[in-house]
């Protein structure tokens, strides 16, 4: 139906929130990147059809049904973040959450749950430390310390129903904010205290208030869906999760700053952001949240999808304009504001998805409560993506301030097969690596920045004793070097030259001296490019430089790579003592160069090593070692 | 540009009358319509968007080799992508891309002369918890140990 006035949209919600509290079980499937990939939308089917097959009405659309009903319903969601267990099934009211469920369990789970309330033990997360089953989510470490936002809808609502975000009180804030003034909720978004989640870390409420206050005929608003860092996958999962927020954020935004037209830039390798978004703005069209006279009111706004093409300077503000007017992502200078001429040269707001996905709670619940969250500094929450070598790979959301260490250790559950902790990379190709003693810094815009790193969208990559910072500083410059738009010298050149030198310490080509050459070559980068991906390119080694100068002088004067990762000056051994015999490494060579019998020690022919480093992977005594 | 097979010049023209003539802003998403129908960016569909957007034959060109996304060779029929995200790289895609090369002789951006496949390498796809990960088709392969990959792909999984 098309809402014209607000209280059209207040009673249909109001409507399916009763039907909605009506649910006797619910189950919510996670159609998350990670869960899709192992399966989920087979688990999801698997289910509906178990549950057929038990005569059971299993309901997946939010259907109005009399009162005394008490209705079965199952839906897919946004991603529910503890991607490591996948594919996930969480049933409320009883907040049993199922790990790694196959579309074999989906009759076991109608039957036994839905049918009869038991509990099937062994599909519940098993705590690696004490070995026991936790059947509630709310109980299991990695969801424990977490505050949710952002991701607030994302995972706990149907990810495509404009019915769902309606029953969790959707759209209310847009509602509130219709009987505010621009200018009230500029107030209330620059009270929050909300600074730009993509990176810049911008003051969100001054950025619109700019806006505002330059002069055009025309206003722009745009979400910033390109996120290109890599390790990073918090937007996508909002996207795709909880598209509506977003949209509701960017209308909030338009009738704060008095734009007409919006645009949402989607990464190109994110088709499914781009799906579900487009499926949410059709929705909302209909439903006359998007348009013209939005509920009854003056407000005139409508949302486009521009496909990114795969370029990673187009999340740059200024290129990814360029790119939404057809050209080639190219930034510009930084002097010229896009507040004041952005795209088609008219005044703009660029925010990141999730600052939009943070709008309607701060519109709901005032800028003072988001305020009191997190630190001085840096306000509310922060969604983060914790990857690498960590237990508990997934997408978290904790508040501004908490230690790293509780992130790393307490919600990432510390590091696999309990190697030792080595770095924590931040801040993706613009960002640092922060060491152990980094451990107990809070994480805010300011203390990242303090420390050598930075906050930038969210990437939270762990790094073990088998992870070379060398190399780790060269992927980056390879990433950016091949990024680089080629338009000014300092970035095109400069970043080319650091890649050369950091490819010969890997290759054991250091000369003595390199390093002072390589710390004033980054320096002059900083100083020279024209955006911020060339200006902030060096920050991977002067930050792994400060940090882990030892591994670049073992590079350079040994000719060693202590980690054992860059092959050409690493070789594979197996330490006799550790050895038991066991074949997994031999099993595991692709090369067949690994040779000896069970329980007798193994040895590896140098001329077939690949060094791929298969061996090291297996085995789990520790034996093959790297000189 | 290397003879490729014939074009299909129909399927082309059925993606330009989905965007008006002379929408010089419409130029990302029309290339990215050709390649979705054609699977790669013929000269003659260059050519065409340039006529139907009535822009500059040289501006269609530097936006389809400025942008990744597009391949101006004919691709194979599946189109393997290695991440190369930071997790997939510490965890081993490195050696995963290897694993083309010796096995195949095809690097990044390169087809198998059957026409087979192509390898394309990305940065980062979101599923970091199946690190290292490969999107064959639409099909994920998770944690692609060494030497494995050749063997998945040919199995499916």
């Amino acid at each position: 139906m098309r809402f014209t006035t607000p209280t059209e949209l207040a009673d249909k919600s109001a409507t399916l929130a009763s039907t909605d509290r009506k649910i006797k079980k619910r189950v919510l499937v996670c159609s998350g990147t990670g869960c899709a990939a192992l399966g989920a939308f087979e688990v999801f089917d698997a289910l509906v059809e178990a549950a057929d097959g038990a005569k059971l009405d299993l309901q997946i659309e939010l259907a109005p049904c009399a009162d005394h009903a008490e209705p079965l319903y199952a839906t897919k969601t946004g991603c529910q973040g503890f991607c490591q267990v996948g594919p996930l099934v969480h049933i409320q009211p009883d907040d049993i959450l199922y790990t790694k469920v196959t579309p074999k369990k989906a009759r076991e789970i109608v039957e036994q749950t839905l049918q009869q309330g038991k509990v099937i033990d062994k599909l519940l997360y098993k705590n690696p430390e004490t070995g026991e089953r936790i059947a509630e989510r709310s109980k299991i470490p990695f969801y424990q310390n977490q505050t949710t936002i952002a991701l607030e809808g994302c995972g706990r609502v149907a990810a495509e129903s404009l019915d769902a975000y309606l029953a969790a009180g959707g759209f209310a804030p847009l509602a509130k904010a219709l009987t505010l003034t621009p200018e009230a909720i500029i107030g209330e978004v620059v009270e929050s205290g909300l600074r730009g989640r993509g990176g810049g870390g911008f003051a969100t409420g001054r950025k619109w208030r700019s806006c505002v206050a330059a002069e055009g005929d025309e206003r722009f608003v745009i979400c910033n869906g390109d996120e290109g860092d890599p390790g990073a996958f918090m937007d996508c999962c909002i996207m795709e999760g909880d598209p509506y927020r977003v949209l509701e954020g960017m209308i909030i935004c338009a009738l704060a700053v008095g734009a007409k037209r919006g645009f949402i830039y989607v990464r190109n390798e994110y088709p499914r952001a781009v799906s579900r978004l487009q499926a949410a703005i059709d929705a909302c069209r209909a439903a006359g949240l998007l348009g013209d006279n939005i509920l009854g009111s003056d407000l005139d706004f409508d949302i486009r999808i521009s496909r990114g093409g795969g370029a990673f300077v187009c999340g740059e503000s200024s290129a990814l304009m360029r790119s939404i007017e057809g050209n080639v992502g190219e930034p510009r200078a930084k002097y010229v504001r896009s507040v004041a001429k952005g795209l088609y040269d008219k005044p703009t707001v660029l925010n990141n998805v999730e600052t939009f996905a943070c709008v309607p709670a701060i519109i709901r619940e005032r800028g003072k409560w988001f305020r009191q969250l997190g630190t001085e500094g840096s306000a509310g929450t922060k969604a983060f993506c914790l990857v690498g070598k960590v237990v508990n790979t997934g997408l978290i959301e904790v508040p501004m301030g908490t230690p790293l260490r509780d992130v790393v250790f307490g919600v990432g559950g510390g590091i696999i097969n309990d190697r030792p902790f080595k770095a924590v990379q931040t801040g993706g190709p613009s960002g640092g690596c922060l060491s152990e003693e980094h451990l107990d810094l809070p994480v805010d815009f300011d203390a990242l920045t303090a420390a050598g790193s930075m906050m930038g969208s969210g990437g939270m990559i762990v790094m073990d004793d088998h992870t070379c910072m060398v190399d780790v500083a060269r992927y980056f410059l390879k990433f950016l070097l091949e990024e680089s738009c080629g338009k000014c010298v300092p970035c095109r050149e400069g970043i080319f030259q650091l890649h050369a030198m950091l490819d010969a310490f890997a290759k054991g080509e250091g000369k003595t001296g390199d390093l002072a050459k390589l710390e004033r070559l980054a320096e002059d980068v900083q100083v020279g490019a024209l955006c911020g991906l060339g200006k902030s390119a060096p920050n991977p080694v002067l930050s792994t430089l400060r940090n882990f100068r030892d591994e670049y002088e073992a590079h350079i004067e040994r000719k060693k790579c202590p980690a054992g990762v860059c092959q050409a000056i690493t070789t594979f051994l197996i330490d006799a003592e550790k050895c038991t015999g066991c074949m997994l490494c031999i099993k595991a060579c692709p090369t067949e160069a690994i040779t000896g019998q069970k329980k007798k020690l193994h040895a590896i022919n140098q001329e077939l090593c690949t060094k791929c480093g298969a061996c090291r992977l297996v085995c789990k005594d520790d034996a093959v070692v790297t000189t | 540009m290397a003879a490729g097979p014939a074009v299909d010049m129909k399927a082309i023209e059925g993606v330009l009358g989905n965007h008006p003539r002379g929408a010089t802003d419409a130029l990302v998403h029309l290339l990215q319509d050709i390649q979705e129908a054609v699977n790669y960016l013929p000269e003659e569909a260059i050519r065409a968007a340039a006529d139907h957007l009535e822009v500059p034959l040289g501006k269609v060109y530097a936006v389809a080799t400025f942008y990744k996304a597009f391949s101006l060779k004919p691709r194979g029929k599946t189109i393997v992508k290695v991440c190369l995200g930071t997790t997939c790289h510490i965890r081993g895609a490195p050696v995963v891309v290897e694993d083309f090369q010796h096995g195949l002789g095809i690097g990044p951006g390169e087809t198998t002369s059957d026409m087979k496949y192509t390898l394309e390498v990305v940065n980062c796809v979101g599923a970091c918890a199946l690190a290292p990960v490969v999107i064959a088709g639409e099909k994920y392969l998770a944690d692609v140990k060494p030497g494995t990959i050749l063997k998945r792909l040919s199995k499916g999984k």
